[in-house]
């Protein structure tokens, strides 16, 4: 089952790149390269700050994106092809099949994200350097002690190892869409049907803690209020959840024991969808 | 299967799942907020100030996008000296991004002394009286972010450190900067100059001398490094106001 599963998982990532989804990537790099260039105008904590919030923001754009239209079009091109037929007419489950297509996209989205973190890193450590080089020309008159208080400051304002946590959670949330628009996938009628749903799940998703924090609210009223807003607490995946990098860009830290519970949460989303689609795509008539 | 029992199943996997992950979300959004995360709240001030499409996009998980852009904006603003526009896009920014502070920093330091200097030199402003109102109000502003910068951020000490500049360089309240400064060394990491710029206030708070005696003297005595001329010398100045017996005195007098 696993050789099956990866050998689909390998043709879909080749699907995949032959799409040219990684030029994306050039649009990203040219975004944080251009940016350091422009920011270096600020003071270095506003450029650190700001490159970390554009750069951050960035990879959680782009992931999303690429989670959901990559992942929209996967079946329905399959069954426009008719390559669909040609898999399933050999020993593999659809069940298999499935796996492997999400596989794939996984793949895809954790060789983006950490092509994205790594010109992130690799440009805010140059402009560490450049400002270190810069601060060690400018202080050179400074008492020994001050100098280093200074470098310190440089130093603790540029990378922070949190960011790897952050990076790890934009990838998380990027496979829980996945999940997400796979499962719808295998009921839509039309990759446009498909990506229009999961979107729609998405922004319903970042309001499905506000939602639930209404429904188990004392205060809340009403038998329809509360259905709507348990049945959309329920339904939905909370995708405020793996939002933490907003707050990780000013400097919070995560505690192990929060990163693991989040990355737990994830996995359950993942498990649960891919379940779902799996059931959901062994009855569907091709 | 047939296609009603199928999504029946489905529909009951999805809220028995909710159900399940229930306990677990309301930990991890308790376990969040304790440990700094996801404490901002965007509320409706906040979209009529940015706008729908940025508000949505602020809910969606771009909070810290939609702020830095935003910031962008800010600074040209700064360099078409549009003060007002200014003042409007940090608000923006601090409620976006709460625990930035570099954010609540900047926009303070911009107003109480970028924007009140040119208030206070407005060619356009013939009234003296109007130009001074203008003035205070912009260090009130500045004011009024530290505020609410170290509301949201009360543990670090570099707003409460700026609050003491500003108190004592800007309202000339030498009392209530003592007290910034000194809330500021009370904070974890804060350096060792703040509390001398605290006792350094408090010397000139009146009626609060001797608390500034008796901190300069644990400053005294805290070691070689802390004995700054400026330590010395507000020491024997005060020993001197205070009329500290001689046998008391720490310090010998500062070089001239």
């Amino acid at each position: 089952m696993i050789r099956r599963t990866t050998t689909i998982a390998a043709v879909t990532w080749t699907e995949l790149v032959r799409l040219k989804v990684f030029y994306f990537l050039i649009i990203f790099a040219l975004l944080i390269i251009g940016n350091a260039f422009f920011l270096a105008r600020f003071s270095f904590e506003e450029e650190f700050q700001m490159l970390k919030d554009i750069a951050l923001g960035a990879m959680s754009i782009f992931s999303s994106l690429l989670a959901i239209l990559a992942t929209a079009t996967l079946l329905p091109k399959d069954i426009e092809d008719r390559t669909i037929y040609t898999v399933l007419a050999k020993p593999v489950s659809r069940t298999e099949y499935l796996l492997g297509k999400l596989m794939g996209v996984f793949l895809l989205l954790a060789l983006a994200v950490l092509l994205m973190g790594a010109v992130f890193v690799i440009v805010l450590l140059l402009r560490t350097q450049t400002l270190l080089h810069s601060a060690q020309i400018e202080m050179a008159a400074l008492p020994p002690a001050e100098l280093q208080a200074a470098l310190d400051k440089i130093r603790a304002t540029g990378y922070d190892p949190n960011l790897l946590a952050g990076g790890i959670i934009i990838l998380l949330k990027a496979w829980l869409l996945a999940a997400l628009t796979m499962f719808i996938s295998t009921f839509a009628t039309s990759t446009i049907f498909t990506t229009i749903t999961a979107f729609a799940a998405y922004f319903i998703g970042h309001l499905q803690a506000t939602a639930r924090e209404y429904w188990l609210a004392a205060d809340t009223s009403g038998l329809f209020t509360k259905s709507g807003l348990a049945l959309v607490s329920l339904i939905f995946p909370d995708l405020q959840a793996f939002n933490l990098v907003d707050d990780i860009v000013t400097g919070a830290a995560i505690p192990a024991a929060i990163f693991w519970q989040t990355v737990a949460l994830g996995a359950g989303y993942i498990a649960v969808y891919t379940a779902l689609a799996a059931a959901v795509f062994h009855q569907k008539e091709l | 299967m047939r296609p009603a029992v199928l999504w029946t199943s489905v529909l009951a996997v999805l809220l028995l799942f909710g159900l399940a992950r229930l306990p677990l979300e309301k930990s991890l959004d308790t376990a969040h907020r304790a440990a700094g995360l996801r404490t901002t709240v965007l509320n409706i001030e906040l979209r009529e100030e940015i706008g729908q499409l940025s508000y949505a996009a602020a809910l969606s998980g771009f909070r810290s996008l939609i702020a830095a852009f935003l910031w962008i904006e800010a600074h040209t603003a700064w360099e078409q000296t549009a003060w007002g526009r200014m003042a409007g896009l940090f608000q923006s920014v601090t409620a976006l991004q709460p625990r930035s502070l570099v954010y609540w920093d900047l926009a303070s330091w911009h107003m109480a002394w970028n924007a009140s200097i040119a208030a206070r030199e407005n060619p356009k402003e013939p009234s003296e009286f109007l130009r001074r109102r203008a003035e205070r109000e912009y260090h009130e502003l500045g004011r009024d972010f530290l505020l609410r910068g170290i509301a949201n951020n009360p543990d670090p000490h570099l707003l409460h450190e700026r609050l003491g500049i500003m108190l004592r360089d800007k309202f000339h309240d030498r009392c209530a900067a003592a007290d910034a400064f000194a809330a500021a060394a009370e904070k974890p990491a804060a350096p060792p100059y703040v509390k001398r710029l605290a006792a350094y206030e408090l010397a000139a708070c009146p009626g609060r001398e001797r608390e500034a005696y008796q901190k300069l003297r644990a400053i005294y005595l805290l070691g070689q490094e802390e004995r700054m001329p400026s330590v010395i010398s507000l020491l024997n100045q005060l020993e001197a106001q205070l009329d500290i017996p001689a046998a008391e005195r720490l310090a010998p007098p500062a070089a001239p």
